[in-house]
Parts: structure tokens; sequence; C-alpha cells
């Protein structure tokens, strides 16, 4: 390791990376037993269950670079020091998947697919230069989700062109999305230090290429923000907290055990 | 025989607890094994980086080649690098999944993706579910023998 300030930065982007998996794979998980259909209900529990094991590939790195055992880093990390995108983190809908889910397809499909190409965007670009066993697990990662944006891509698209429900509501969702989605590209703080240390490329030159691949599908505008602030820098909401004490309820029962 | 040779043997009887009828080694997942006097270092290559099967496949590996007399102690290691991808699968390996019910990978040739049905070898084959039941496998259907049949997920960098 060349420096304190290259591990500290890297273990920062570590953990953007892996807690925007972590938990978009549980939001994901929630929808079990209520996709649109039961073609619906493999796919997206098995596109779940692969980010869960990107986000494992990220904590096993952090684990090795000596932040803890990869099931503390999940199971007994405060809300406040986790770093994934506030985006990322809101409910599905209203209610909760045990009590009236009242859930939104069209929101799902958006932010499912604008994370899914943006990840690939900041995979290629980790790929190109970066710290090298986060390249292979960038590698790792690649081939797994190609069957991932193939899917999103295809909701996107037919949900898109299809009748002007579909598309009003797609309009909606896209807004929704878009009020947080700076902050999928966010670094946080560190940001600067971040790109300086070539372990990723500029906030603004990954957006760039996210926006023109989108725009190659539908020109739509794509200005985003972070209206409800950066998660990079442990700014979020009490989703996350509820997110994580559901996650971590069996672990916490007997946090002893072996699992 | 050598006892790295042993070692391949007792690892030809570790089973992917989710596909019972191929063995670690068939499935391309054992990548270098290493003995050092007694001592046993076995470098596996992760299929799908979500597969709860790793676990499993870790502890097996290490109970069988711990019931081999001579071995002091054995390492099991999941590395990242290289990647496994699904031409790692031997040949045998191959028609184990056949004969499971499961058609091996087929190597994609542009988008189209042929894959012969595993009990018929017709390909006359639907693809219903690019995901299946387990990360590593899709869902199709032969429309020569009606049946519906798993295929594995081609994989390749």
């Amino acid at each position: 390791m060349e420096s304190i300030e290259y591990r500290n930065c890297l273990i920062e982007l570590l953990y953007q990376l892996a807690d925007d998996d972590f938990i978009l794979a549980y939001r994901g998980s929630e929808w079990l037993g209520l996709a649109p259909h039961i073609e619906e209900d493999v796919a997206f529990s098995s596109i779940s269950q692969d980010l869960m094991g990107h986000a494992t590939l990220y904590y096993s790195l952090l684990e090795e670079l000596g932040e803890g055992k990869a099931d503390s880093l999940t199971h007994n990390r405060q809300p406040e020091k986790f770093r994934n995108a506030i985006i990322l983190e809101l409910p599905n809908g209203t209610g909760t998947y045990l009590v009236n889910p009242d859930f939104d397809w069209g929101f799902t499909v958006v932010r499912n697919y604008f994370y899914t190409l943006a990840k690939k965007i900041r995979l290629d670009s980790i790929k190109k230069k970066s710290y090298e066993p986060l390249q292979h697990i960038a590698k790792k990662i690649s081939v797994e989700m190609t069957y991932h944006l193939m899917h999103w891509e295809t909701w996107f698209i037919q949900l898109m062109n299809s009748t002007p429900e579909a598309r009003s509501r797609m309009e909606t969702a896209i807004k929704l999305v878009l009020e947080d989605f700076a902050g999928v590209f966010s670094y946080g703080d560190l940001g600067d230090q971040i790109v300086t240390l070539s372990l990723i490329e500029s906030e603004a030159t990954l957006k760039q290429r996210f926006i023109a691949e989108v725009q190659k599908k539908e020109q739509i505008d794509l200005s985003m923000k972070m209206k409800k602030g950066d998660g990079r820098n442990g700014t979020h909401t009490k989703h996350l907290t509820s997110s994580l004490a559901i996650l971590s309820e069996v672990y916490q029962s007997i946090p002893a055990t072996e699992w | 025989m050598t006892l790295e040779e042993r070692v391949m043997e007792a690892l030809q009887t570790v089973k992917d607890p989710e596909i019972p009828s191929i063995s670690v080694v068939d499935l391309g997942i054992v990548y270098e094994v290493r003995t050092i006097d007694h001592h046993v270092e076995i470098d596996a290559m992760p299929t799908f980086s979500g597969c709860p099967a790793l676990d499993i496949m870790k502890r097996d590996m290490t109970f069988a080649v711990e019931d081999i007399h001579e071995v002091k102690s054995v390492t099991v290691t999941y590395i990242r690098n290289p990647i496994w991808t699904t031409d790692r699968v031997s040949e045998k390996g191959r028609l184990e999944l056949k004969e499971y019910g499961i058609a091996p990978p087929e190597a994609h040739d542009g988008n189209e993706w042929r894959v012969p049905c595993p009990y018929c070898g017709s390909i006359y084959t639907t693809l219903d579910n690019i995901f299946g039941p387990a990360a590593c496998r899709s869902i199709l259907y032969c429309k020569s023998c009606k049946n519906p049949f798993e295929a594995m997920k081609p994989v390749s960098i």
C-alpha cells in the first residue's frame, strides 16, 4: 500500500461500492413473491442474490485491509457509517413486504436500470486503472452483471414504449429517481483525493458516460440532484435504519453464533 | 501415486450440492493444488460470487482431503484471479450435467444462443428465463419432446 492516504481513500471507495450493492440487494429481496409474474420473481431474486455476492467480494477485501469481519461490517455497523447512495435505500413503495405492500414497479425498473448501467460504467473505469485486487473483483462482477443489464434494459425499453399509462408512470418514476441519482456518482468528501490517486475516474466523466448511454435508448432529460443529501458522507434517511434492523435481526439475536 | 494425484482423486468425490452429478474438478473450480510436506493448499475459483454452495464446497473439499492418511492440514482458498468461466467445465463434466438434465454451457454465437435439449438432443428449444433456480442456470423449454429443462448459463470474459 503506497500511503495512509491511499489506504483511506481505497477503503472509502470500497464501502461505497459494497454498501450500494448490499442495500439494493435487500430492496430487491423485498419483491420476492410480489413481482409482476413468476418468471420475474425467479429473475429478480437471482439478480438480488448476485448483488449480495458482489457486496461480499468488496467486504472480503475490506476484511483483508483490516476493517473487521465481513459479517460484522454488515450487521454491526451503525447506519451513519454506511456509504451507499440514498436513492438505493429508499423503499420500493408504501407498506412493507409483510403488511400492505403497494410497491412501485416503474420506480423499481428505473432505479435498477439506472443503477446497473452506472455500476457497469464505474466498474469499466476501475478495470482501466485502480488498485489491482479491486480490479480483479471488478472483472468478476462485470462478467456476472451482463445479464442484469440486459434484464433491466428490456423492462425499461418495453415499459417506455408501452401504453400511455405506462409511459406516464415511467416518466414520473424517472423524475423521482433522478432527484437523488447524483448520489450514485458522488464519491463524497474524499472524492478529489480518490480521483487524484487514480482509484477511479472523476464523477463528471462517469456521469457524462451514463447520460450518453441512456440517451442512446431514450431522449430524456437526465439532470440529476441529491435532494436528500449525500449518502457517501453518512447522511441517510430513516429507511436505511429500519432496513438494517431487519437485515441484522437474526444475526443480532445470537451474535456469537457462526451463521 | 503422488500426493497431488491422491488429492485430485479425493476432490473427484466432492460434488456441487446443487448439481450432485458433477465434481468440483470437472466443474473447473479447482485451479491449483500445492503440497508442502504433508500440508495441502488448494486454490479454488468461485463460480458465481453469490452462490450459496461455495462455502459448502469449500468445507467438503477440506473434509475429503483431510481424509487422506498422510495429509496433516488443508487450506482451501477462493482466489480472485483468474476468474472462472464455463469453458473450464470438462468434457466429462459436460456429460454429467446432461445426465442430470442440465444442458452444458454452449458458446454464444453472436446473439444466438442455441441450446440442444439434454433429453432428446433437439435444437428446437426456447429460452424461458435467462435466470433460473440457481445463479448458474437458465430455464428453457424443448418444443420437440415437450420437456422443460435447465441449462448452465454461459459465462465468458
